[in-house]
């Protein structure tokens, strides 16, 4: 069961074409990776979703449904540029929000108070945004995006300004959050991030879908038959038969050969009595290489 | 509640709980009733300081040195002679006029006077009045017309100005106070459009650069948005406004209660006139203070509400938009410039052009003219302008605010969401026909 179904959606602006035919499932109860270079589509996406602005083509299902005006009180948004009133005190300002996703005011005491307390944050209630630090302001920011038990919820770089330990915090929460259904798009530049807690993730180059699926089929479909092995011992890599050196990084006591099968893997590479092999795999591109090399934009054209 | 409802109380409570409104709010009525005071206290002491000047005459000629009738705060001290040396030891004396011995009536008369002060225009005129009317004596007995028969052709002339509508009703009038009530009145509707519209406009431009709006138009539609922080902020300029009145109601009953009159009351503003005290009130002040009592009130007041409230949703929305149209404060200008202007016209010649003829062909035009007509209409309102102009430039008004507001919704949707660019004229015509 997918939560969002994005179909064939185009945008188009006076100048250029910000999404181009786009279509991918958000399935329920994930964390989605939306991901691509700065100017790739995703904020326009975002805001579509949002229903900010609307698609110039296709559409949007929400939970199967046509996207409306009453989705909007099931998805929480966190920007990237952080947005909220800096001369109003932190309770007001949750409030605010909390009543305009149509919470009552009984029921939105309760939950600013309860995520305040999980937050450590429950003594600012009075302050003004603009005496907090940057990381106390960005969890307020989250509070605000997750208030409302929304079942979508929309990241848009949500660990920029988070220390290691606040960073921590809110990974920690998002897999928090997944674990009690709600499903979550993440739009980030942290690769390792998307490698650490994403389960899928599509990947936008100049407003068109480059690549979607699991984080490991993605990765995987980027396999180019390399193979590192790490040993011990004296070898002369140009003496294997049928494969292809690529990159030889000698230490003192071991080496990394990394290579390619150009024919039949040779057994006795092994087996052979002069090396100890401490490691041998194929090496899988990470979310990092997947990105550099799909959207890099000399190949492209 | 509805979201217009919660994005309005947000405006309004986070204004109105600021420190700045409240002070504002506390002090500028003590501001206004220490100015009345004032006005009051140095009324009362100028009438008891103006004092007698003693002016010498040297009349060789002998015309006038028996003849003349010193006016009011001003005597005559016939002298033979008077020398500069003498005008500087005396203390008594404040002037000399000499009257050039050649003089005779048919000739023009120079006065020559000096003194260690200047000559204030009272004095100015009552001298050359005094020295006038002996002249004139003089050559009409020389005419052999009898003293009786001239002092009967003395005759003061004052307007008493009385206003009569179509029932046949009258009423005194005044236009001093006429022009002065409108002028207060739409002085204040200037100040309100500026202060506030300029406080949509600041609200936006936060939204904007602070990316808040991202968050809120996803739940709220921009119009909504938008309307609720225009009704917001008016909201905070009524109670501002309110707080006004009362506050200075109070203060003057305070004052009156200190002087001893209420200034509420004609009657006791007579009689006070008779007091001692305040003696320093002249029947011409009397005749003011008559007609400010019979100026229409609740017109005005009901059309000052209009006004003021109307004006200010009318320039509201352009505010907004164009708080919508730019990344930040600096850019305002160009789009400020436009529609301050007719703001700013108005008010300069309201004064002389449109209370010098306020049911003139301009006076008319500008109070219908919805750029205009807030302040124009408001400063013609205390000469009671035809009740079908006043209806018809409301309508025009009511119209045109729901236009302008839904042009500015149009600009405001689109803008709020744009960053980066500057925004031309251009952009904004084409963004009133974007759909969505």
């Amino acid at each position: 069961m997918e939560i969002i179904q994005v179909k064939e959606v185009s945008k188009f602006y006076a100048n250029h074409t910000a999404l181009n035919n786009v279509s991918f499932d958000v399935p329920k109860g994930n964390i989605f990776g939306l991901l691509g270079p700065n100017g790739a589509g995703k904020t326009s996406l975002i805001r579509i979703i949002n229903q900010i602005t609307a698609p110039d083509q296709g559409e949007i299902l929400f939970n199967g449904q046509p996207l409306t005006k009453e989705h909007i009180k099931q998805i929480g948004y966190l920007p990237e540029e952080r947005g909220l009133y800096k001369k109003m005190s932190v309770y007001d300002q949750l409030m605010y929000f909390a009543r305009l996703r149509g919470m009552t005011r009984t029921d939105a005491h309760q939950r600013i108070h309860n995520w305040l307390e999980k937050f450590e944050a429950i003594t600012w209630k009075k302050k003004k945004i603009e005496e907090l630090s940057k990381g106390m302001q960005q969890k307020i920011q989250f509070i605000v995006t997750v208030m409302h038990n929304p079942d979508f919820i929309i990241l848009d770089e949500p660990f920029t300004g988070f220390d290691p330990k606040n960073t921590q915090l809110i990974k920690d929460e998002i897999l928090n959050l997944k674990a009690n259904g709600a499903s979550i798009m993440l739009s980030t530049h942290r690769m390792e991030n998307v490698e650490a807690i994403c389960d899928n993730v599509v990947l936008l180059n100049k407003a068109k879908v480059v690549t979607q699926g699991s984080v490991m089929d993605v990765r995987n479909s980027l396999k180019d038959n390399t193979f590192s092995l790490t040993y011990s011992g004296q070898l002369d890599p140009t003496q294997i038969a049928h494969i292809e050196v690529k990159n030889l990084a000698q230490r003192q006591t071991d080496a990394t050969l990394l290579f390619s099968y150009t024919g039949k893997p040779d057994i006795q590479l092994f087996n052979d009595p002069r090396i100890n092999i401490t490691e041998y795999r194929e090496v899988i591109p990470s979310m990092q290489d997947v990105f550099l090399t799909l959207t890099d934009n000399s190949s492209n054209e | 509640m509805n979201n217009i409802g919660i994005v309005t109380s947000r405006e309004y409570l986070t204004r109105v709980k600021k420190k700045s409104f409240i002070l504002m709010t506390l002090l500028t009525p003590l501001l206004i009733a220490s100015f009345y005071g004032i006005i009051i206290w140095v009324n009362i002491g100028q009438s008891e300081s103006v004092e007698q000047q003693n002016i010498v005459l040297v009349d060789p000629s002998g015309v006038f040195s028996e003849r003349i009738v010193s006016p009011d705060n001003i005597r005559f001290i016939p002298q033979k002679s008077y020398s500069i040396e003498d005008l500087i030891y005396a203390d008594s004396i404040d002037a000399v006029i000499t009257v050039d011995q050649n003089y005779t009536i048919d000739k023009p008369l120079t006065l020559n006077y000096k003194s260690m002060g200047s000559l204030s225009v009272n004095s100015n005129a009552s001298i050359k009045d005094a020295f006038g009317t002996v002249i004139r004596d003089q050559k009409l007995s020389t005419m052999g017309i009898e003293q009786g028969a001239i002092d009967s052709l003395r005759s003061s002339v004052e307007i008493s100005q009385v206003k009569v509508d179509e029932n046949g009703d009258t009423k005194t009038s005044n236009a001093m106070i006429n022009s002065g009530v409108g002028m207060i009145l739409s002085m204040m509707i200037y100040f309100f459009i500026f202060l506030y519209g300029v406080q949509v406009m600041k609200g936006v431009i936060e939204e904007k650069t602070n990316r808040i709006v991202e968050l809120i138009v996803s739940t709220v539609k921009p119009f909504q948005l938008m309307m609720g922080k225009v009704i917001g902020i008016a909201l905070v300029g009524l109670t501002q406004l309110t707080i006004w009145i009362v506050l200075s109601g109070i203060l003057m009953a305070i004052i009156g209660f200190i002087v001893g009159i209420n200034f509420m009351d004609i009657n006791e503003l007579k009689n006070a006139a008779q007091n001692p005290d305040l003696s320093g009130m002249k029947l011409e002040d009397l005749e003011l203070l008559t007609a400010l009592q019979s100026l229409p009130y609740a017109k005005l007041f009901l059309s000052f509400l209009f006004y003021f409230v109307g004006g200010y949703l009318f320039y509201g929305a352009l505010f907004a938009a164009i708080g919508s149209a730019v990344d930040n404060e600096t850019d305002t200008q160009q789009f400020m410039l436009p529609i301050t202007m007719p703001l700013v016209f108005s008010i300069a010649i309201s004064f002389s052009l449109i209370s010098g003829d306020p049911h003139g062909t301009l006076a008319t035009w500008m109070s219908m003219i919805p750029l205009t007509s807030p302040i124009v209409m408001m400063v013609r309102m205390p000469f009671e302008p035809d009740l079908w102009q006043v209806l018809l430039s409301m309508l025009i008004l009511i119209v045109s605010i729901i236009g302008v507001t839904w042009m500015a919704g149009k600009i405001y949707r689109t803008g709020i969401l744009m960053y980066g660019k500057k925004t031309t004229y251009k952009e904004l015509a084409k963004w009133l026909f974007y759909k969505n």
